[in-house]
């Protein structure tokens, strides 16, 4: 990346910034909410293989928009953390504010770094507590900054637009088909202020529950569960959305 | 546990530097763990006690671990060491699953802890061995399959049923009488139990149902459901109904001659 003419630092850091912003724009947006249950996260995403959701650790879920090879090593780098860090000392000892911070860390330094590129990536992660007080959400933009984040959030695509929608009509409480159904809703929001239809093949769906009973407490939410849910009307209880039948 | 060996290799079971010794190190070892297989699953039992020479240095240790949702391990030998590199298992798996995105096959699994058993070889050889049984449900094959491991890793599948520890003879061969191919879950839970108490009647390092202190061998099936561990309730059930008829037979149920 060298230049022939002389480039000021502030102008090649905002050359850099104004980079990385564009790459993650050009990418689908996703949203993570908070419901009565945990924390759900909804992306559009056509793959069956490739996730932008998943799960770091027994309480820790990972999302991400932007560049997927780019992020797909900052989730390895998370699940490799955490689980080195748990067997280390001990499960209760992984938070996600550890985490975020490692992330930060890595991220800072390869946006203030002049010889790479920055990476086109916005992060958020995520933890489930025992009560929705104990929730925790962060925000992890290109450049290394923490946002700490509380009901809802939305990075990636029109991040912005999908953010007001989001503020406007999110409730603390909701059962998971209201939030699913309100998810989907902001992401079908064009930029042009229109909405279009996201069929339920196309969305990733995941959640951090933490009624389950189990240790591990992400689960992906596909097939006939999801298409349940998003017909489900908003007066269902949270109850109806967990099957029985579906295991991990 | 790649990973591990490159970044913090002491974290490692096998790579912990031990002094020289002389003799044999005294620690808790001795057991029997038994696994039989049925239409529709698998079932991995183990004994509750620890010896320490001639002494009982635990009545109620726990020697079967769920290794993740669809296997398990059962160890014999030397406690400390196994319940390490069974946690040491258990978060391969888990790490594995969670980077991939998807699980490793049974086969995969048993081949992984053949490895950490081979690489605990030099302390095998100075008396503090770790010899597992693998149980799990594959998922694939849609049946359930065990593995027995010997000292150095070396694994070999079992068919039926296969035991292991010091009373592992006695168990064997009271399951070569009692087994059948067509058990229902029940009746392979009560297999398993009825060998554990052949086992702890000949062996004294392995502990038999403690009906005082309501200590009960840990009995886990594993079927297309995942792994479940049967609560005091349903273990009591078994070891009381089993006692019942010892009172009357001693040597348990009666095989046919021919």
């Amino acid at each position: 990346m060298s230049t022939p003419f002389y480039v000021s630092p502030q102008q090649a850091m905002a050359d850099r910034a104004e980079y990385a912003r564009k790459g993650i724009a050009r990418g689908r947006s996703l949203v993570v909410l908070q419901y009565a249950d945990g924390i759900v996260f909804v992306g559009e995403n056509p793959s069956r293989a490739l996730h932008k959701f998943s799960e770091i650790y027994d309480r820790i879920g990972f999302a991400a928009a932007g560049k997927y090879n780019e992020y797909e090593n900052l989730r390895i780098g998370g699940v490799r953390y955490a689980d080195l860090r748990g067997y280390t000392y001990d499960r209760d000892d992984v938070t996600a504010r550890g985490l975020a911070n490692v992330y930060a860390q890595t991220l800072g330094t390869i946006f203030s770094s002049a010889a790479e590129k920055p990476y086109e990536v916005e992060l958020v992660v995520a933890e489930v507590g025992d009560t929705p007080e104990g929730d925790q959400i962060y925000r992890l933009p290109h450049d290394g900054s923490i946002v700490d984040e509380h009901g809802s959030v939305a990075v990636g695509g029109n991040a912005e637009q999908i953010s007001t929608y989001l503020d406007q009509r999110h409730e603390d409480g909701m059962s998971l088909a209201e939030a699913l159904k309100l998810a989907v809703q902001s992401l079908s929001r064009e930029a042009n202020g229109g909405e279009r239809e996201i069929p339920a093949e196309r969305l990733e769906v995941a959640i951090l529950d933490r009624t389950r009973p189990q240790q591990r407490k992400f689960k992906r939410i596909v097939g006939r569960q999801l298409a349940r849910l998003l017909e489900a009307d908003g007066a269902s209880t949270a109850t109806e959305a967990e099957d029985p039948e579906d295991d991990e | 546990m790649d990973f591990l060996s490159e970044h913090q290799p002491e974290m490692l079971p096998g790579k912990r530097q031990l002094p020289p010794t002389q003799g044999v190190i005294e620690a808790p070892h001795g057991t029997t763990i038994v696994a039989v297989t049925f239409p529709g699953g698998v079932v991995l039992a183990g004994d509750r006690r620890a010896t320490m020479g001639n002494v009982i240095a635990q009545r109620d240790i726990e020697k079967v671990f769920p290794a993740d949702e669809y296997s398990a391990v059962g160890i014999a030998g030397t406690a400390g060491l196994a319940v390490e590199m069974v946690k040491l298992f258990q978060l391969e798996l888990e790490h594995f699953e969670k980077v991939e995105g998807a699980t490793l096959s049974l086969e995969g699994k048993a081949n992984r802890l053949s490895t950490m058993i081979r690489s605990n070889l030099g302390m095998a050889m100075q008396g503090l061995a770790v010899v597992p049984l693998f149980a799990g449900y594959d998922v694939d094959r849609e049946r359930g399959r065990i593995f027995s491991y010997d000292v150095t890793g070396g694994r070999s599948e079992e068919h039926g049923f296969a035991a292991t520890g010091s009373g592992s003879v006695f168990a064997r061969g009271a399951m070569k009488k009692l087994y059948r191919k067509d058990l229902a879950e029940a009746e392979a839970t009560t297999l398993v139990v009825q060998a554990l108490y052949d086992a702890a009647d000949d062996d004294s390092a392995t502990g038999g149902p403690d009906v005082a202190r309501r200590i009960y061998p840990i009995v886990t099936v594993i079927t297309e459901d995942g792994f479940r561990r049967l609560d005091d309730e349903e273990s009591s059930g078994i070891a009381r109904a089993i006692l019942e008829r010892r009172l009357e037979q001693p040597d348990g149920p009666r095989a046919a001659l021919l």
